[in-house]
């Protein structure tokens, strides 16, 4: 009854986006250590992938990162539209005093997080759905997505696309790693540690994918 | 000094408004903003025009009625001050002002710069109170409260009710407010029997009126004249949280 009411109120909603927030979270940072392994070398991440690939616990991993994706997105746009909805009408300006003025990554969540879907799609069409290449490892046929990631790596239009996608990321990051404390009420995202953790978080996960495309196309 | 003022004039709650220029000469920097308004009515009212209607009562900062989005800002340029604590030396010689009401679905225009906020009262009516049914006063040093504790209560306890913060945010939401409210009960040891009634009812009536959520971007913690701290929002989640297992 209780759980009923809270999921249904602003408050319990927050919470369901904080949590597959963070759950998200956990997954790009776990993707982009993953994906470390490009830097050493294609047996290293081909023989990860293939791991990952033959790993009988994928389907359900899969199924529950979708189904935080899924959760994540239409409750954040269900809140964004309700927001919407409790504005009032009239001109309202901006204010003109940057000390009362909101931050940028916090303004534009909504943004930055359908710019990253749309990123997301694109990047399953190009490496998990891409172009199949087979090599082999210790004697058995495995898929080469080393050459995959290493070829799609040297178009300058999608390195570029890809940084900027991070860029963006890093943006939704920041904010949003942070503001799950708050949400939580876990500490206030005015904490200084609470801030400094989301900036760090972003910084590592966005610099981790944009090191992977920057080093294909400069230096491999 | 000289100014250009833009003022949003709407004759009623149904009028779609607009911002009409009133250029003013002879503004006394030592006036405050409220009184700069006072002496263009004035003049309006001379020149047979139906005087600009705003809200303001005790005029030093306490009382939550004084309210206006001037050039954006809820309150005017300066931090931790209410409109009527804003002196015109903030403002150089020839500036253009723009002066509109608060902007939030829950606080419908009713003319020109006042709007209707009984939509607070309503979520203090809902659980923002200790009831105390019967006998005196008890002695008050015979609850004994940590001294963190009643600083903490007390600054929550400064907010006034004047909805800037409401008017702050991009999701016109009122979680400052109605955190600052349930903190400083949650805070004191005569909150705690309520308090989970309290938190479970303030919110949904605060959802109930059509307030947005909040985003964590802390745009009302600037605009508000009390300078109540986003940490009250933190513990109004912790206290829903604490709320769901009865």
């Amino acid at each position: 009854m209780y759980l009923k009411n809270f999921l249904a109120s602003s408050v319990g909603q927050k919470f369901l986006v904080a949590l597959t927030g963070l759950g998200l979270s956990g997954f790009v940072l776990m993707h982009m250590s993953g994906n470390m392994l490009l830097l050493v070398g294609a047996e290293a991440y081909n023989k990860y992938a293939h791991a990952m690939i033959t790993n009988p616990l994928i389907i359900p991993a899969e199924i529950g990162l979708v189904v935080m994706f899924l959760l994540h997105m239409s409750v954040a746009l269900k809140i964004n539209w309700d927001n919407r909805a409790a504005r009032g009408t009239g001109p309202g300006r901006r204010p003109s005093n940057s000390d009362k003025d909101a931050r940028f990554a916090s303004r534009y969540m909504v943004l930055t997080g359908v710019l990253t879907f749309v990123f997301l799609v694109l990047h399953l069409i190009s490496f998990k759905y891409g172009t199949y290449y087979e090599t082999e490892l210790h004697g058995e046929k495995v898929r080469d997505l080393y050459r995959l990631v290493a070829e799609e790596f040297h178009k300058p239009l999608f390195v570029a696309w890809y940084v900027f996608a991070m860029l963006i990321l890093f943006a939704h990051l920041a904010h949003g790693f942070s503001a799950v404390f708050q949400t939580l009420g876990l500490a206030s995202v005015r904490n200084c540690t609470v801030k400094k953790l989301g900036w760090t978080f972003a910084a590592v996960v966005a610099g981790g994918f944009i090191s992977q495309p920057l080093y294909f196309f400069f230096f491999n | 000094m000289k100014l250009n003022l833009k003022i949003w004039r709407q004759k009623g709650p149904n009028d779609s408004g607009k911002l009409v220029d009133y250029p003013v000469d002879d503004v006394s920097p030592d006036m405050s903003f409220l009184e700069m308004l006072d002496i263009l009515n004035l003049k309006l009212v001379h020149d047979g025009v139906e005087a600009i209607e705003f809200d303001h009562d005790c005029r030093e900062g306490i009382c939550g009625s004084c309210s206006l989005n001037i050039n954006g800002n809820p309150h005017g340029p300066d931090t931790g001050t209410a409109t009527c604590q804003l002196h015109m030396r903030r403002f150089k010689d020839g500036d253009t002002i723009v002066v509109e009401p608060w902007r939030a679905k829950a606080f419908p225009i009713i003319k020109d710069l006042t709007t209707d906020r009984k939509a607070f009262d309503r979520i203090i009516a809902a659980g923002g109170f200790v009831s105390v049914n019967t006998g005196n006063a008890v002695e008050a040093n015979a609850i004994l409260i940590p001294k963190h504790n009643s600083e903490k209560a007390m600054d929550a306890a400064a907010c006034i009710g004047c909805g800037a913060c409401v008017a702050s945010c991009k999701n016109s939401s009122a979680m400052l407010f109605v955190s600052a409210k349930v903190a400083h009960l949650a805070y004191l040891p005569q909150g705690n029997p309520e308090r989970k009634m309290r938190v479970r009812n303030m919110v949904a009536q605060m959802d109930e009126e059509g307030f947005g959520s909040c985003s964590n971007t802390g745009a009302c913690e600037a605009a508000c004249p009390k300078e109540i701290k986003l940490e009250n929002i933190a513990m109004l989640n912790r206290e829903m949280l604490k709320a769901l297992c009865d």
